[in-house]
């Protein structure tokens, strides 16, 4: 156990003086082989010329290389496996797009990811919106602000538990020890197994990822509301608007920017919520989402990387619509600056 | 937004509620763990968690001593003694002696059992069993009493999932995983972020577009190829294929579009007069990322150093694929699932691992959330 620790601490000894190594020995080298200083002036503008050349590539060489194994590459591959056998050797074409068609499961995933990608990037925006608004009145607003925030430090996984002992189940008329079975208790209803009824229980587990991901919203739609202008705000006020006109005609209509910055970054968690139905109910109940089922497929039977691949490319044909529309938005940002 | 404030007291009161409702609901679960963590485990099970302050009240069943202990007093016979034994800390509050009517007569109360056989049992768990006739047989009376406990606070859940559940030894594999995992990519990150701000070369565009394309692409899309590049390159060498060293490049890997992203935008927005004038002095692009870049960056590094921690610290995912289940690799959040699959009633142990898990986590947070908060709006609110 020590040595584990031993190796942890060396290895980020190792890998900052490796780094350090690497950086501080290329330029030298560079410097070295076309020298720009001591020699004559045509050749010093050459070398100067050919080391701007080179340098830049120099910087970014170690992120390249680990960007290209870790995530270029696999984006390929995970593409041509998907057109494999479950074993990743034997060309299969289209077959496993046509079982993920015709496949009960695939469809009760693609559903559920579905009304989550309905429920939860809408519930986690309006939520952050509404608190973000109220906190900015009043005196006490950062501390809420703070606490409302502090889920987001907790992980998903850490979140079901605290959620799983909310939902826990006695039978009736036992104590109820689950705060929301001795809620319904209290008003006279009748204790539910939450987790295990299909339908509903997709949205029990949706709460776990809004409880978490309201704070960030809220924190990036505050900071967006504190931008807007007054004088917009004075003015309506003036003309005779009352407070909910101000926020969905002044104010909202002022920050549709961050709105969608928001919105389409809380969608591209959904797509990959993994942990919180993991753990929760491991798809059991109708619960099953696409993440959930890649994993599965990945080591069901020894794994079958065809089919889970398949699932991998599902997922990310949502997330290209907006991966290009963020690089177009950065595009055109940096080009006006 | 101080134009829209000034409204009437009532309604300003509403949004003290409706503030007050939202901070309660985002608190109060993780509240029930901690508060559970700390209760007794009989407890936990017997009454809720908000009940923690309350005394407790259980049903249980005794036997008064058999026949041997009766002594005679005014002809009648009498067996006397206590429930309870000393030390514990219970109040009975009512008894019976049939399982149907377990808390038929008060505490205090003489019950009368028939026959003229009388039964009285006190709060402090003292009784007296009167009969007129001799008490015969080697068993003695069965009697059921309701019993209060008053609250119990204890840290021996700690100690249970700690020491024995093998919690303490996960924590030790989650400081393993995450602190190379969160400084290995910030210089390999800053290293590129300088470049693709300060220097002119061609391709840089396309860089740029590339890094921010690879920022949404799902991890999923990772899993399949690395799990097999691994197990290819642990069989090639005669290696485990998981590995920490697998881990950490991992976490590298992932880490690192956001932390270019992140990096670049802040470099970038360095004032160009003090980087010119630097270029302008004859200081070499490396001296000024060292010397220059890398000090004013302290805050972006920072925030990039805590969103990295957070995220590998609470990762589940990547640890499933690329470490082992064993306990020398188990990290906290493997080992909560494992929990919740063997100890799934055994509230006092998940509450208490739950808790262990996350507060590490939580301290990082709330010491240093203005950087955290920065960094958040840096990464989301610009280009998006």
């Amino acid at each position: 156990m020590t040595g584990q620790i031993l190796s942890a601490i060396l290895t980020v000894v190792l890998g900052v003086a490796g780094c350090v190594a690497y950086f501080w020995g290329a330029n030298r080298l560079l410097d070295l082989i076309f020298p720009a200083r001591g020699v004559k002036g045509a050749t010093a503008i050459d070398n100067l010329r050919r080391q701007g050349m080179i340098r830049p590539w120099l910087f970014l060489g170690p992120a390249l290389l680990v960007l290209t194994i870790y995530l270029i590459y696999p984006v390929f591959e995970t593409l041509r496996l998907s057109f494999m056998d479950r074993s990743g050797q034997n060309f299969v074409g289209l077959a496993n797009y046509q079982w993920a068609g015709s496949d009960r499961e695939f469809r009760q995933a693609i559903f559920n990811n579905l009304l989550w990608l309905a429920v939860v990037p809408a519930a986690c925006t309006f939520l952050g919106l509404v608190i973000a608004v109220l906190t900015d009145r009043i005196w006490w607003g950062a501390i809420a602000k703070s606490l409302i925030f502090m889920p987001l430090a907790i992980s998903f996984v850490g979140a079901s538990v605290i959620w799983k002992f909310i939902y826990e189940y006695r039978g009736a008329g036992q104590t109820q020890i689950g705060a929301l079975n001795a809620i319904v208790q209290y008003f006279g209803g009748t204790p539910q197994v939450w987790i295990s009824t299909p339908f509903w229980n997709n949205f029990l587990l949706m709460a776990i990822l809004i409880w978490i991901q309201t704070g960030f919203a809220m924190v990036i739609l505050s900071a967006a509301l504190r931008g807007i202008p007054d004088e917009t705000i004075e003015a309506a006020t003036i003309d005779g608007a009352n407070g909910f006109q101000i926020f969905w005609k002044i104010m909202v209509p002022q920050i549709w920017g961050t709105i969608a910055v928001v919105w389409t970054t809380i969608t591209i968690l959904v797509l990959k919520v993994f942990d919180i139905v993991l753990t929760m109910t491991n798809g059991q109940w109708n619960t099953m989402v696409l993440a959930n089922l890649m994993f599965d497929w990945m080591f069901r039977g020894g794994g079958d990387f065809g089919r889970g691949a398949t699932i991998a490319i599902v997922i990310m044909l949502a997330v290209v619509p907006i991966m290009i529309w963020n690089i177009r938005s950065a595009t055109r940002e940096s080009g006006g600056h | 937004m101080a134009a829209a404030a000034g409204r009437s007291p009532g309604s300003r009161l509403g949004v003290h509620l409706a503030v007050l409702f939202f901070v309660a609901v985002w608190t109060v679960p993780t509240l029930g763990i901690l508060v559970s963590s700390l209760r007794d485990k009989d407890q936990i099970a017997a009454s809720g968690w908000w009940t923690a302050l309350a005394t407790s009240a259980r049903n249980d069943v005794g036997r008064l001593p058999a026949s041997e202990a009766q002594t005679e007093r005014d002809g009648r016979f009498v067996i006397a003694g206590n429930l309870l034994e000393e030390g514990d800390s219970r109040r009975i509050v009512a008894f019976g002696t049939r399982v149907q009517e377990p808390t038929k007569y008060e505490a205090g109360d003489n019950a009368e059992l028939g026959d003229g056989e009388t039964l009285r049992i006190d709060e402090d768990g003292s009784f007296e069993h009167m009969s007129p006739r001799p008490f015969e047989g080697a068993r003695g009376q069965r009697v059921y009493f309701q019993a209060t406990t008053p609250p119990r606070f204890t840290t021996e859940n700690y100690e249970t999932v700690l020491f024995s559940e093998g919690i303490g030894r996960s924590f030790i594999n989650s400081l393993t995983v995450t602190i190379p995992a969160t400084i290995i990519p910030i210089l390999i990150a800053a290293f590129a972020a300088y470049a693709l701000a300060w220097m002119r070369f061609p391709g840089r565009a396309i860089l740029i577009a590339v890094v921010i394309g690879l920022l949404v692409v799902p991890l999923q899309m990772a899993l399949i190829p690395l799990l097999k590049l691994y197990n290819g390159v642990g069989a090639f060498f005669g290696v485990p294929a998981k590995t920490y060293l697998g881990i950490w490049l991992a976490h590298t890997g992932f880490g690192l579009p956001f932390a270019i992203y992140l990096l670049r935008s802040y470099i970038a927005d360095l004032p160009k007069e003090i980087i010119e004038s630097a270029r302008i002095d004859g200081a070499s692009d490396f001296e000024i990322f060292v010397k220059i870049v890398l000090p004013l960056s302290f805050p972006v590094l920072a925030s990039f150093a805590i969103f990295q921690f957070l995220w590998v610290w609470n990762d589940l995912l990547v640890a499933m694929v690329f470490l082992g289940s064993g306990a020398n690799q188990l990290v906290l959040t493997g080992k909560l699932n494992a929990l919740l699959g063997s100890h799934g009633g055994n509230w006092e142990i998940l509450t208490t691992s739950a808790f262990v898990s996350i507060i590490v986590p939580l301290f990082v947070f709330f010491s240093l959330q203005r950087y955290f908060v920065r960094g958040l709006l840096a990464g989301s609110v610009k280009g998006g």
